[in-house]
């Protein structure tokens, strides 16, 4: 049997703590229907799970060892191969709370099952060949997603949208790889006069698309990792405001008291596709108070880390020396590429100067007057961040996103050696030095897929060209 | 061989048997048994080499070549390793021709037509020569064993062979080598002859015997194209292939001056819409389209027919006419092999532009064989089930006389080696092509005869027939088949380059006027700031003797030596590039995986991984890696599982 790779079976809630209205306990392995079958009984108190057919789902009573009812619940059986793991599984939903998912799983625990470990599921799914590797990853995602974009990025690397893109440029290669071989292995017969060029047109194509890949990649973790966000400005401008009008929560100490922050704060927000992740930094101010140079020094490297600078100033208060040394600060950061709003604070004070904080900052900054205390240009700020980021409505088009670190490494790999054999290519080497570059590239993008590589070529050649005498 | 005379082989049996004492029986006088055979009596062991006739030793079936793309690099290494095929191919070689030369080096490969008879002559003389050996004309018709005494860990250990008459030649280690010939049958259309490759007599008795030992068998097939009178063929409409003007020998040890030999064109012509038209229509009278044929036929040498059918876009294929030898006006027709019948073959042949008139000697046919599956054999060729019983060539489902021929050096050595009590010898893939052959037909799943190609070679850059005496001697000289004065010429050549290298690299040039000229005058741009001879020797159209005007200090050395230094610096990033991926496939390599591992006990393993692993038992993991089958999620899944045995042990 396929699915009986595991001694073991293993449970888990599967659905987000406290978040959704049904918890399910998800019961996988080979004692699956024995282990639920001791936690659940029909509505008149009998264990008759094992009689349940494959595929259906069934109401019953939630029940601990002395048959003493926890709760209702529905169950669904699948059984081995056809279900996700591959293996016999049970699931438990329950629609009580946090307590009665908790419940089912110490049950489904005392009942035999071991608590699976984060990922143990799709592991055995993947192992249990359901999914492929570049699929079983986009789970672990979907998982540890906090956005909703990042699930949509998960979900269609799940769908295996990222596997047919990189499939598609392996079977662009390995065609010509077999086309270069077989004119080697057979020279009278196939000639390769003219060929670089054409191939070098090919190869050109394939690089644009990797690096477009890796480009979205960075996009696509961005997306998944979040954002790393840094809010500067002089203390007391409005930055923890800022924070919490974002977090849409009192978070940082807000006080009229320059200085209040002083240790930096990390906030994880959603703000619709995206997620960021901001830093709350210390005031900058040119202060002699050690505790607060500190701070300063921490803005300072909070900014230089940051994937995106939000540059709060107080409107009302006009441009302050301040201001000034800030600007200059992240002047070359911008300079640099790294997006930056500048936020007019308390705007419901003062119409501001916007011409003078221009002048302090690279041409063509966004400037957005917002005021902390209404909620004013909180809504368009919230539009600006995705636009500057260069992410806005990227999840309309279906482009699947590479997040996956091993994925990036293998798609800058692969990069690497189709730049050799471009380079070989220009260098006028002739094509049996361009062959082993691609096939690597090949091999590269196949562990994405985690696939074997091994006899493509052969059968390529085969399959493709007419060789032999 | 008749019912009668079995029973009567059977009824001696049961007799003490007449029986000499050998060390070695070689079963087969092929391409491989010839290796076999030579390598051990060489190396001192008493060696028995059997044929069906002794006619036929070293017999070329089908194609006139010696060596082609990737082949080529085998005879190379045969010849490094102290094998006999490079040779016997300079001595009888009718044309040679470098293929590739436009290439990289990597892909360079020497290609021969042989003078068929003169080469099996040549053989034989070889063999008759060569003390401790005996030639016999018999078919073997039985491997004896007794069982394992516990010392072997379980295994039957062989102890003789049985010929036809009932005489026994006890020995220590057999080789099968018995090629295309077991159970063999030939096939023109509806004609079947139960007969080996061009009529000889097939053997057929041993198969019963490597059955009662528990060896499966399978069916392969092969083809070859018609032999033709060459006087009915019309040349003047062909194209002419003559050799190369310089004859590069094989061998290490043949003076190059004596194969400057004058040499015998080959002709190019093309079938055309007629031929395949004819083909398409009669292909219901085509055993393999009719289903009469069982075997599995290689896709690399495909006949007319396959090519016409699965490449039905193409117009014309290529035909080349080559002499079968010196002795004959008989023409090989490559690239037309068949097995129509008689009528449909006289008809297809005779579209061909200069075929017009041909008149068929030996019509094309297809050839059906019992072979093995060498997923049973050790890396060192021996068979898992059956201690001292080595196996070579296409017995083990290859196909090429190159192929069979390195197989069979390395099982006559691994014979040897295990006799006289030695390491035995087993060629990495990044050591050489007879390792990737060898890893290739233990580990993958072959389902059709093997043929070697440049493009199975993972680290071909490094594999380069220039180079098979640097990588290879070595262990020729480690077992004996390389002499010590053999051995210390190819060390110092290796100082001689390591130095050159060195040299070159650290021997700067200025940018001087004169410099300038003379960099002009070899046909490149002068130095704009000084720099090493190596640097200009990196460029595309510079050479290491071009650069003699401007390098004083140049010591005179041989070109074997010269050559190597400039594919060492001008190829110098792409044998680094390759170096790394040898560095990280070795890793692998290193991991090995204990022989009495329980892959029932590794749980996670897919069934069909599992099922694999368990056939081929792979040494490491690096070997399972590549078997088909098993996925890097296995593989992983196994490291991780002898990770925790590892802890569990200690």
């Amino acid at each position: 049997m396929m699915s009986r790779h595991f001694s073991d079976t293993i449970a888990a809630i599967s659905t987000a703590p406290g978040q959704a209205g049904i918890g399910i306990v998800r019961i996988s392995g080979p004692q699956a229907v024995q282990v639920a079958d001791k936690l659940y009984t029909d509505k008149h108190g009998n264990h008759v799970l094992p009689a349940f057919q494959a595929g259906s789902i069934h109401f019953g009573n939630l029940v601990d060892s002395e048959g003493k009812v926890a709760d209702e619940v529905m169950v669904s059986v699948f059984r081995a191969p056809h279900s996700y793991t591959t293996e016999d599984t049970v699931e438990i939903n329950t629609h009580g709370g946090i307590h009665t998912v908790q419940k089912a799983l110490s049950l489904a625990l005392d009942a035999g099952a071991r608590l699976a470990q984060p990922g143990e599921f799709t592991k055995r799914a993947f192992l249990g060949g359901r999914i492929d590797l570049a699929q079983a990853e986009a789970v672990m995602d979907i998982i540890a997603a906090d956005s909703e974009g990042a699930r949509k990025i998960a979900v269609s690397q799940l769908s295996g949208e990222l596997s047919g893109r990189v499939r598609e440029i392996r079977k662009n290669l390995i065609y010509e790889i077999a086309f270069i071989e077989s004119a080697l292995d057979d020279p009278e017969n196939f000639s390769l006069d003219g060929y670089p060029e054409k191939l070098d047109e090919k190869l050109a194509q394939t690089e644009h698309r990797l690096e477009y890949m890796i480009s979205h990649a960075q996009e696509g973790s961005l997306i998944r990792e979040g954002v790393a966000t840094a809010i500067v400005g002089k203390p007391n401008a409005g930055k923890s405001s800022l924070l919490n009008r974002l977090s849409g929560r009192e978070r940082s100490i807000v006080t009229q008291i320059p200085g209040t922050t002083r240790d930096t704060v990390d906030e994880s927000i959603r703000l619709g596709d995206i997620t960021l992740r901001l830093i709350d930094t210390a005031g900058i101010r040119t202060s002699d108070d050690p505790v607060e140079k500190i701070g300063i020094e921490r803005s300072r490297a909070a900014a230089e880390e940051a994937a995106l600078l939000l540059f709060v100033t107080d409107n009302a208060a006009g441009i302050s020396a301040e201001d000034r040394e800030t600007a200059a600060m992240l002047t070359p950061m911008i300079r640099a590429g790294k997006p930056c709003i500048v936020i007019l604070n308390k705007s419901d004070l003062s119409q501001g100067d916007e011409q003078a904080v221009k002048e302090l900052l690279p041409e063509g900054i966004a400037i957005l007057p917002c005021s902390m205390e209404t909620g004013e240009g909180i809504e368009a700020l919230r539009r600006l961040i995705p636009e500057v980021l260069g992410i806005s409505g990227a999840f309309e088009d279906g482009e699947p996103y590479v997040t996956n670190l091993r994925h990036r490494e293998a798609l800058e790999e692969a990069l690497s050696s189709v730049r050799y054999a471009r380079e070989s290519i220009a260098a006028g080497m002739s094509e049996d030095f361009l062959a082993p570059d691609m096939m690597h590239a090949y091999e590269q993008l196949g562990l994405i897929l985690g696939e074997q590589v091994e006899d493509d070529l052969v059968e390529e050649i085969f399959s493709r060209f007419c060789l032999g005498k | 061989m008749t019912e009668r005379m079995k029973e009567d082989t059977t009824l001696r049996t049961q007799e003490k048997p007449y029986t000499e004492q050998v060390d070695v029986a070689v079963i087969g006088a092929g391409h491989a048994g010839c290796e076999a055979a030579l390598a051990c009596a060489r190396l001192g062991l008493k060696t028995a080499i059997f044929t069906m006739n002794v006619d036929s030793i070293a017999m070329m079936p089908c194609n006139p070549h010696i060596g082609g793309s990737s082949k080529g690099h085998l005879v190379r290494e045969i010849d490094a390793l102290g094998g006999e095929m490079g040779k016997n191919i300079d001595k009888t070689f009718i044309q040679s021709k470098m293929l590739n030369t436009s290439k990289g080096p990597a892909v360079h490969s020497l290609r021969t037509q042989a003078d068929k008879a003169e080469y099996s002559k040549a053989m034989r003389q070889v063999l008759e020569q060569t003390e401790n050996l005996i030639i016999r004309q018999a078919e073997v018709t039985k491997i004896l064993t007794k069982k394992d005494t516990g010392e072997n860990g379980g295994e039957p250990q062989v102890t003789g062979v049985q010929i036809h008459t009932g005489m026994v030649y006890a020995c220590r280690a057999a080789i099968i080598c018995t090629g295309t010939y077991l159970n063999a049958r030939c096939l023109v259309g509806e004609a079947i002859t139960e007969t080996g490759p061009g009529g000889m007599q097939r053997s057929t008795f041993l198969k019963d015997s490597l059955t009662e030992l528990g060896i499966s068998l399978r069916r392969f097939k092969t083809g070859t194209p018609a032999r033709m009178d060459g006087r009915t063929i019309d040349y003047s409409k062909m194209t002419i292939q003559e050799g190369d003007k310089t004859v590069i020998p094989f061998s290490y040890s043949t003076d190059p001056a004596d194969v400057q030999i004058e040499q015998v064109p080959c002709y190019l012509t093309y079938t055309n819409e007629e031929t395949h038209d004819i083909i398409r229509a009669n292909l219901d009278r085509s055993p393999i389209y009719a289903g009469i044929i069982e075997g599995t036929g290689p896709r690399y040498c495909p006949s007319i027919e396959d090519k016409v059918v699965k490449f039905a876009e193409k117009t014309r294929h290529q035909v080349f006419i080559e002499p079968e030898g010196r002795g004959t006006n008989e023409v090989y027709v490559d690239g037309m092999s068949s097995s129509m019948p008689d009528d449909v073959q006289q008809r297809m042949y005779r579209t061909v532009p200069g075929l017009e008139n041909c008149r068929i000697v030996k019509n094309a046919y297809a050839i059906e064989y019992d072979c093995i599956s060498a997923n049973d054999l050790k890396l060192t060729l021996e068979m898992k089930s059956v201690r001292g019983l080595f196996c070579a060539g296409q017995f083990n489902g290859s196909s090429g006389y190159e192929e069979a021929a390195a197989q069979g050096l390395l099982a006559g050595i691994n014979a040897a080696m295990q006799i006289m009590g030695k390491e035995p010898l087993v060629i990495t893939r990044a050591e050489g092509y007879i390792g990737v052959l060898i890893d290739d037909l233990v580990s993958k799943n072959n389902l059709e005869p093997y043929r070697m190609m440049t493009s199975r070679a993972e680290y071909r850059l490094l594999l380069r027939q220039d180079n098979a005496d640097l990588r290879l001697r070595k262990y020729g000289y480690r077992v004996g088949l390389i002499t010590q004065e053999q051995y210390d010429h190819v060390c110092r050549k290796e100082r001689q380059i390591a130095a050159e290298v060195e040299r070159l690299k650290n021997t700067r040039v200025g940018a001087a006027a004169a410099t300038g000229a003379y960099l002009k005058s070899i046909g490149t741009a002068p130095l704009g700031t000084a720099a090493s001879i190596a640097d200009l020797l990196r460029r595309p159209e510079v050479t290491y003797d071009a650069l003699a005007g401007i390098d004083p200090e140049r010591q005179e050395l041989e070109k074997a030596v010269t050559e190597q230094v400039e594919i060492q610096i001008k190829y110098e990033g792409y044998i680094e590039r390759q170096k790394r991926q040898v560095a990280s496939f070795e890793k692998m390599e290193r991991r090995r995986i204990p022989a009495d591992i329980d892959y029932d006990d590794v749980k996670s393993l897919r069934l069909e991984a599992r099922q694999r692993l368990k056939q081929v038992r792979p040494d490491s993991i690096g070997q399972a890696s590549r078997l088909s089958g098993v996925t890097p999620a296995d593989v992983t899944v196994l490291l991780i599982y002898l990770e925790k045995q590892r802890g569990a042990e200690h």
